[in-house]
């Protein structure tokens, strides 16, 4: 029995051991990132073998950088982009989804197949047209340009379709009884009862607004209408002289996603278990 | 049921509207303007297939569409693979055992330039890395990762497959969920071992997210475009340059929007392949 309990513990401490290893290839990038960013400037960082450790820690890389990278110009551009693209997306996904799941009209199993076709077009072939119909419009330059074409996803039509066609009909029939209309059921009926489902959109759609590069970058030319990426990129691009300072601008940018997901870390791997099973 | 004729469709309205204007009419237009010659200067001027024979002999193009499948077949087995064990780890019960799972997500949530940036300083060649193998006596000298046309478009897939992993982990975990923990107490009680539980139960009962993972990370494959752009710029002499990255350029920084359609609509057809198996899983999948 003893024999059996500590050849139980050397299995833990090995399984700890591993998940410690991994967790430094997957965190460690960023640490090595934070150590560069908080070397003061009298170390050299391109020293060898590299020293892990800086050797008086400094935050004045930070407050340099801050300078010339308008951090809380970013956010802002970042918070609203993918804010407006969160709730358009988990709006219009969600009237889309509701008569597909709840309701018999002429031509609905084509309009769902067109809806889940869209799936199968790369984006990466579509942007020169709509970069050419973004021009047209007046977008370049603007939130909406870089919104719009990410308001509507197939993904979020169909998770919300899956997700309304688990409710029960007897709720919808009761609360037509007592004369509600089809918005109004959809609204204060339906919707509360498929939140879950919501946070699930929620989360992807914010994570994939969030990081976004490449659509931004081919519609916003203007500095001041950045997210945090494309500025990120381009002090990447204008400061290779000084590693300390762009380690830091890195970190300071990061910072908001990570909070965000180390708050609603439930959610975001629930959300990412759930759509995965319905995806 | 006393609804409206007109209900259903105006529910639909705002999204159809969306997949209309930035998806559907946009994709008639890509095909067309393959068949253009077309600067944004100048009105677009049907060429025929000249962009297409141009494009088939232009030697960039097959190294780029080359570049594309060793991305593929590099990538996609890494992701396929590694996160199963990630997810059989992250399953266990074990103490701490949702901060592991929260840091191997980390590298998901942060944006790609961040991960770039991150991992260029580790692959410096007086960074991390060098110094990691070198300390392992496994290299002799430091290596240029990111600058050399040997590695550096491993050195980039290094990168996706960082980022994609933690990502996999989850929907395995969510099919590791999924088996029934009768099961495995079946499988103990006739006396199988723990490799013979995951070799007999685990494997077979994950194969439908073995599936999905594939094809989507094949999908993500063929359209690599931000690491590259971020960490290499498709060089040293296009040695890390891909079918997007081309497109991307071709469109872009030389304005051959013609030509650079005539790319987009070959990688078109090349993942439609995976596409349309994605949407006969998806077809499964709603039917159960």
């Amino acid at each position: 029995m003893a024999a059996k309990k500590s050849s139980s513990i050397i299995k833990k401490i090995l399984l700890y051991l591993l998940l410690i290893a991994i967790t430094l290839f997957m965190i460690g990038p960023f640490l090595w990132l934070l150590s560069t960013a908080l070397k003061s400037a009298s170390e050299n960082i391109f020293q060898y073998p590299p020293k892990l450790l800086p050797e008086e820690p400094t935050f004045s890389n930070f407050g340099k950088v801050m300078d010339v990278f308008p951090f809380w110009r970013y956010l802002l551009n970042s918070t609203i982009v993918s804010g407006l693209t969160v709730i358009l997306n988990v709006l219009f996904c969600s009237l889309a989804a509701y008569p597909l799941a709840r309701m018999n009209f002429k031509g609905k199993n084509t309009v769902f197949i067109l809806i889940l076709s869209t799936m199968m077009i790369p984006f990466q072939l579509l942007m020169i047209p709509v970069y050419i119909l973004s021009l047209n419009l007046g977008l370049q330059n603007t939130y909406l340009g870089m919104v719009l074409p990410h308001v509507t996803t197939a993904f979020g039509v169909f998770l919300m379709r899956q997700a309304f066609m688990t409710v029960p009909y007897e709720l919808d029939e009761s609360a037509r009884m007592d004369g509600a209309n089809s918005f109004q059921i959809w609204w204060k009926v339906l919707m509360p009862l498929v939140k879950p489902s919501l946070v699930t959109l929620t989360i992807f759609t914010f994570v994939s607004a969030w990081g976004d590069f490449l659509w931004p970058l081919i519609i916003v030319n203007d500095q001041n209408m950045f997210t945090l990426p494309l500025g990120l990129n381009m002090l990447s691009g204008t400061f290779t002289s000084d590693w300390r300072l762009i380690a830091a601008g890195a970190i300071i940018s990061m910072i908001p996603v990570i909070v965000i997901f180390l708050l609603l870390q439930r959610f975001f791997i629930g959300g990412a278990m759930k759509g995965a099973i319905k995806g | 049921m006393r609804t409206n004729k007109l209900t259903p469709y105006l529910f639909l309205l705002p999204g159809c509207v969306i997949l209309g204007a930035f998806i559907f009419y946009p994709m008639l237009q890509a095909i067309w303007l393959s068949f253009t010659d077309y600067n944004m200067v100048s009105d677009p001027e049907f060429v025929k297939f000249d962009n297409y024979e141009k494009l088939f002999q232009d030697e960039l193009f097959w190294k780029t569409l080359k570049n594309t499948f060793i991305y593929l077949i590099g990538v996609v087995p890494a992701l396929v693979i590694i996160p199963i064990f990630l997810a059989v780890l992250v399953n266990q019960k074990l103490k701490g055992i949702g901060f592991f799972r929260s840091a191997y997500y980390i590298p998901v949530v942060t944006s790609l330039v961040v991960a770039g940036i991150a991992w260029d300083w580790v692959y410096k060649e007086n960074g991390l890395l060098n110094y990691v193998l070198d300390l392992l006596g496994i290299i002799a000298e430091p290596i240029p990762w990111l600058t050399s046309t040997d590695t550096a478009i491993f050195a980039v897939m290094v990168v996706t497959v960082w980022k994609g992993l933690g990502y996999y982990m989850i929907i395995y975990l969510a099919g590791l969920q999924s088996i029934p923990t009768s099961l495995y107490e079946a499988a103990q009680i006739d006396g199988a071992n723990w490799w013979q539980q995951h070799t007999r139960i685990t494997i077979p009962m994950l194969m439908p997210f073995v599936l999905i993972v594939t094809i989507m990370s094949s999908i993500a494959a063929m359209k690599v475009f931000e690491e590259i752009y971020i960490m290499t710029g498709g060089g040293p002499l296009h040695a890390s340059e891909t079918l997007v990255f081309y497109i991307y350029k071709e469109a872009f920084d030389r304005l051959n929007m013609g030509y650079a359609s005539a790319a987009g609509v070959v990688l078109f057809v090349l993942t439609l392949i995976f596409s349309l198996m994605n949407l006969k899983v998806m077809g499964k999948d709603k039917t159960a």
